[in-house]
């Protein structure tokens, strides 16, 4: 269970994330989701120790600012949204990293487990053919599932996404949430994920978090926190009926 | 060109051993007085062993024992060092144009080794004369004082904030170096030879202290190889993945600067080094730093043994510097380098 209690996240004067609270238990996909500068993507940076907040964030009861960061690895893996890589690495060395907090020591006997995992992600994501591929040539697409792989290899038990289909087209955005569920079906497991697109929260979120200006708007399970009510005070905008307007132009066809 | 597989085992080590090795002696043999291969080994055995050599190795043993192969050793020491120090800075700050001196931690030694030029100071008590000891002690004083800087802008401790500290830290110590050299007056000569880089006149002592350094702080880098991958992929990546970011950061950069603080103080400013040889190498072995790390260690060593070769014999008798060697050369090379990917 992830529990984050009264974070705030200070940038200078401005508090980016303001006394927010929320619990993710296993089999819960949460979607926190609100306008641009509300502090979505902030909260996923706290909860992976990226920036200094206050407040606590425990994981099964453990703060997290005192867990090292291999264990914290192993509990939670995390998916961005921008990646550039500098260097020609291959698609299978990026992903053999996520196996980096699973090794402990000079001399461990992994070996064999770190391999099938490996293994795995690259099959699961489809990257297999491609793994000897410098990631400089991937698309963005590929380059994306080659993290989803590496996260998959990395085998925490919450994953945090943020906007991990932003940039990418239909097809790769299906694939990735596809891909997201079905890694979501076994028992102990649970998602965080900071999304643009509504209707994708609506679609596969089981609860969710508005936020506006860093502050929390509504908390629970998607279809309440979605309602017309709360999206049009923090959107300023009829939403429902925007997304609607949006549907209609595939009607006659 | 086609990169070496995923997994090479020992036998492209031994290449590179082989490859270095031979670089050396030819190194030791060639020059202003040239010396047969056997002539030479004969007198390093003898030297060893330390029985004399006879007459007719009597010049053979003058040139090789006192001089020729101290500089050697100590080129190539120097060499492996600074690719190694260059090769983890490019993967720790994920910068291809980073190297060791990119952190300012160079300019801290040259401006303690001028300082101790232009006003003789000597530290009787200690056993090395006073450039060395002078250049190490403001190695280590730069250190604390970018680190310090860096810590107080954001105690994150973040690549970025430590490239400008390192290079306003740069900026600073060159103005300072400029007013000492301004007052340095007779030894202007030698303040100017010694920025331009020399390892001419090294001693064994000299090597024993790059030696040990190497050892100590290049295990260090070898063993931080998969952080490295980690950090040249991407700072989060390497945080997400469970590296203690800032443990690795600071751990990487004092190793960086105990090696480059040591090869200023005996070397002088020697650029390009850093910068050039690991990108060679990475074309070859590719980005993995399991990989790429010793293979810039030998690299480096043949890289520069070779520079060292061109700057005492292109005009011998007369030498050149060779900081200014490496720099033609490894100028020359990086823009090569720098169009073929452009053009990939």
């Amino acid at each position: 269970m992830l529990k984050v209690d009264r974070l705030t996240v200070q940038y200078g004067a401005l508090a980016a994330v303001n006394d927010c609270s929320f619990t993710v238990s296993d089999g819960q996909w949460l979607m926190i989701i609100g306008p641009n500068g509300a502090g979505k993507s902030t909260i996923l940076n706290a909860v992976s120790q990226g920036v200094p907040y206050t407040g606590t964030i425990r994981f099964d009861g453990k703060d997290l600012k005192k867990t090292d960061a291999a264990t914290r690895a192993r509990s939670i893996g995390v998916l961005s949204q921008n990646h550039y890589v500098g260097y020609a690495f291959s698609v299978e060395e990026v992903v053999r990293l996520g196996r980096y907090a699973h090794r402990g020591g000079l001399f461990s006997s992994h070996r064999a487990e770190d391999e099938t995992a490996v293994e795995e992600a690259l099959e699961r994501t489809g990257l297999t053919p491609l793994r000897r591929q410098s990631v400089l040539t991937l698309s963005g697409g590929e380059l994306q599932r080659t993290f989803l792989a590496q996260v998959f290899a990395q085998n925490p038990r919450y994953l945090l996404l943020d906007e991990p289909t932003n940039h990418l087209d239909l097809v790769y955005q299906k694939q990735i949430f596809a891909l997201i569920s079905e890694w979501l079906k076994v028992p102990g497991r649970a998602v965080v994920s900071v999304v643009h697109d509504l209707s994708l929260a609506k679609a596969y979120g089981t609860q969710a978090l508005l936020l506006d200006h860093g502050r929390t708007v509504a908390l629970g399970d998607t279809r309440t926190v979605t309602s017309a009510e709360n999206l049009n005070a923090v959107y300023d905008m009829d939403v429902a009926a925007w997304m609607r307007s949006m549907l209609t132009q595939w009607e006659d066809e | 060109m086609k990169r070496i597989g995923e997994h090479f085992g020992g036998w492209i080590y031994a290449v590179f051993a082989l490859v270095t090795l031979c670089v050396f002696f030819a190194c030791v043999c060639l020059g202003s007085v040239r010396i047969p291969l056997r002539e030479t080994m004969r007198v390093i055995a003898d030297a060893i062993r330390g029985v004399p050599s006879g007459e007719a190795y009597s010049l053979a043993r003058s040139v090789i024992i006192p001089i020729r192969l101290p500089r050697v050793l100590c080129v190539a020491l120097v060499g492996a060092s600074l690719s190694l120090a260059g090769a983890s800075m490019q993967g720790l700050l994920k910068n291809p144009l980073a190297d060791g001196s990119t952190i300012g931690v160079s300019s801290g030694a040259s401006l303690g080794a001028v300082i101790s030029i232009a006003f003789g100071i000597t530290f009787p008590k200690l056993p090395f004369a006073g450039t060395m000891v002078m250049a190490i002690l403001f190695a280590l004083l730069s250190l604390l004082i970018i680190l310090g800087l860096a810590w107080r802008l954001d105690c994150s401790l973040s690549t970025n904030t430590i490239i400008l500290i390192g290079v306003i830290f740069s900026m600073f110590a060159s103005s300072v170096m400029s007013i000492v050299i301004t007052f340095a007056g007779d030894h202007l000569k030698s303040i100017t030879f010694w920025t331009m880089g020399s390892l001419q006149g090294s001693s064994y002592r000299n090597a024993a202290v790059l030696a040990g350094t190497l050892a100590a702080a290049g295990t260090v880098l070898l063993l931080h190889a998969r952080e490295l991958n980690a950090f040249a992929i991407g700072e989060d990546n390497a945080r997400a993945v469970g590296v203690n970011v800032r443990r690795v950061r600071l751990t990487v950069l004092i190793a960086v600067s105990c090696l480059i603080g040591v090869c200023v103080s005996i070397g002088g400013t020697i650029g390009f080094v850093g910068l050039v040889t690991p990108h060679m190498v990475r074309m070859i072995v590719g980005p993995n730093h399991k990989r790429l790390l010793p293979a810039s260690l030998f690299s480096g060593a043949v890289f520069l043994m070779l520079a060292d070769l061109a700057a005492r014999s292109l005009f011998s008798p007369r030498e050149l510097p060779l900081g200014v060697v490496t720099s033609m050369v490894g100028a020359a090379v990086f823009v090569a380098i720098y169009y073929r990917s452009r053009r990939r």
